[in-house]
């Protein structure tokens, strides 16, 4: 007798073509945003916001309405939705890069403004799809292709830690930073993005989950080492945890 | 009947722009054009339409290419080097196809430059400051009336085509007042509902991105662009010709200036001169085929702006080859506003040179 074990999300294209390179978590976070969208049965009321970087090609596999934004303007075009259309779901799906560096004006004041939006931040401490340069969320000590001996504080400053950032502006609603290197973790991550998207859908500000997500790729590492890394170092200073909860205490 | 009104240019521009039914508006302040910012932030939430103080002109830039991509009307406005700002969006508006307003009211450069009146923006709007191939269709009013107007067509073109429309008008036309009035949208409204994103119920999912991987359909979209440009430069090309029949010097302006300028060739035609203005309207696609007809039958054009020669390059380029008189130029960089008397000694200067058939040296 056959029995099914997995189905493919309505909200993944039939057709879908990944784009990641192997052994990276962002098809696990894609697959997750995918399947909250399901089961809050909001797929045909959504529209989405690629990015500029490893996410700009989300219509290759979210199947929902999608925008492509200019480099770090996800937030203002997301913004933009929203008020034109206040009836949809919107969201963005950005990397760290994207939303913390040269988006990080458009992240904060969209956020203050409270916007009704969610925004997935895929944080892998390094810009991915240009070759591993030092980004804003880059360790210290950590080598890229623009930190050759290391991200030295003197030089380079400090990684940006996002969810700490975020938990502090009045209009977040809901902020939490999750993993993906567990079957624990990704249950887990799972059921925050989809209380990111309730805080949207109950109208009590924006959803925001940081992602730590593995580039094996950019860091010269099997999947397993990456996701070793992810527990380890980057774990430690970029603590997992729901930092702020305001779909819970509406409850 | 609607009344006239005494108006502001701003005030004049805000308020087509409700009539015209704008759904969402995105700005930062900046003078010579704060006031738009200000009767919107007051009258659209009346309405249960978006007005959105923008953290930046990136931001406001950003939300008119989201606003933009779920059909609504959709608008921002600013200034000089706040518009410079805004140049990376409206290069993506314009690969992306998304229609929406831009008005641009012009003040001083570069830098900080002040806030006078100034038409030193006319390459940053024509000639774009964004990366790639692309135009952004432009309008420029010379009245407050036109104000209104134009504001008009620059929705019902943006919709029609699908592209960005700006609305170029100055310190000057954003500060006065004179009587105008608000009269009812007149175009038919176009159905955006065939591309924009509304979610995917009941359809394929559908995207708006200016990326493209493979070469020639990225070649194709490009061309695709360009078709449209002719086909806006065929339809909605609009100007004033002013005593052109019979003229032996064309004054060109735009704007403000055209205004001024006309003035005066009311003044030269009193006296006996023969001299016609010509003032395009429809910007850009620049109307090069216009300009060769109205330059045929003259023997010199004299084009006058406030900066130090930018739709100079269009006119020059629209006779080359065709026409061959000398254009001329009188123009400063923005500070001091120019007077009728002004401008009449220009046509007079021009005129004696054609009379004793000397066009040596310019005009300037």
């Amino acid at each position: 007798m056959e029995q099914l074990v997995y189905k493919k999300p309505d909200s993944i294209r039939d057709d879908f073509k990944i784009t990641f390179c192997p052994g990276c978590d962002h098809g696990v976070a894609v697959r997750l945003v995918a399947e909250v969208l399901d089961e809050l049965g909001v797929r045909e009321n959504t529209i989405g916001i690629a990015s500029v970087g490893c996410s700009v090609f989300s219509y290759d596999f979210f199947n929902v309405d999608i925008v492509e934004a200019q480099h770090g303007r996800s937030m203002a075009v997301a913004t933009g939705v929203k008020r034109s259309k206040p009836d949809k779901i919107v969201f963005t799906y950005q990397g760290d890069g994207d939303l913390a560096s040269i988006g990080i004006a458009e992240t904060i004041h969209a956020m203050t403004r409270g916007e009704k939006v969610t925004a997935i931040c895929i944080n892998n401490t390094t810009y991915g799809m240009t070759g591993g340069q030092a980004g804003p969320t880059t360790l210290l000590g950590q080598v890229t292709t623009t930190t050759t001996q290391g991200r030295r504080a003197d030089i380079n400053g400090y990684p940006i830690k996002i969810s700490e950032l975020l938990k502090e502006i009045e209009g977040t609603a809901y902020v939490a930073r999750v993993t993906l290197d567990s079957p624990q973790a990704v249950v887990n991550a799972k059921k925050c993005i989809k209380k990111a998207f309730e805080a949207q859908i109950k109208g009590l500000g924006t959803g925001f989950v940081e992602i730590l997500a593995t580039c094996p790729t950019n860091w010269k590492m099997t999947p397993q080492q990456a996701h070793e890394r992810v527990r380890g170092e980057m774990s430690d200073v970029f603590k997992p945890g729901i930092y702020k909860d305001k779909v819970s205490e509406a409850k | 009947m609607r009344k006239k009104e005494l108006l502001k240019g701003n005030y004049a521009i805000a308020k087509a722009a409700v009539e015209a039914g704008c759904q969402s508006y995105f700005a930062y302040p900046i003078t010579p054009q704060s006031e738009i910012g200000e009767y919107l932030s007051s009258e659209m939430p009346k309405l249960g339409r978006a007005y959105v103080s923008a953290e930046s002109e990136v931001a406001a830039i950003s939300m008119l290419l989201g606003a933009g991509s779920t059909g609504v009307k959709a608008m921002t406005s600013s200034s000089s080097c706040a518009v410079a700002l805004m140049q990376e969006g409206l290069s993506f508006i314009a690969g992306d196809e998304i229609p929406c307003v831009l008005v641009s009211v012009m003040r001083a450069g570069p830098g900080l430059g002040y806030i006078y009146p100034s038409q030193g923006d006319y390459f940053q709007t024509t000639k774009g400051g964004g990366n790639g191939d692309y135009k952004i269709i432009t309008f420029a009013p010379s009245s407050v009336q036109e104000c209104i107007d134009l504001t008009y067509k620059c929705f019902y073109v943006s919709q029609k085509y699908r592209t960005p429309v700006c609305l170029l008008a100055d310190g000057m036309l954003g500060q006065m007042m004179e009587p105008a009035v608000i009269g009812e949208y007149p175009y038919e409204e176009i159905d955006q509902s065939g591309w924009a994103l509304d979610g995917a119920k009941n359809r394929e999912a559908r995207h708006i991105a200016s990326i493209e991987r493979e070469q020639e359909t990225l070649r194709q979209r490009v061309e695709k662009i360009f078709e449209k440009y002719n086909k806006i430069l065929e339809n909605e090309n609009i100007f004033e010709k002013y005593e052109t029949e019979g003229a032996k010097l064309i004054i060109t302006a735009f704007g403000s200036i055209a205004r001024i300028a006309k003035a005066a060739v009311k003044l030269a035609r009193k006296n006996g001169l023969k001299v016609g203005l010509f003032r395009p309207i429809l910007l850009n696609p620049f109307p090069e085929e216009t300009v060769a007809e109205i330059a045929e039958k003259a023997e010199v054009i004299l084009d006058i702006e406030l900066n130090c020669g930018q739709m100079l390059q269009d006119i020059k380029a629209s006779i080359a080859g065709k026409v061959k008189i000398p254009v001329k130029f009188y123009g400063r960089p923005a500070g001091v506003m120019m007077t009728v008397e002004e401008i009449y000694k220009q046509i007079e200067n021009c005129y004696r040179e054609i009379t004793e058939k000397k066009y040596g040296t310019a005009c300037i």
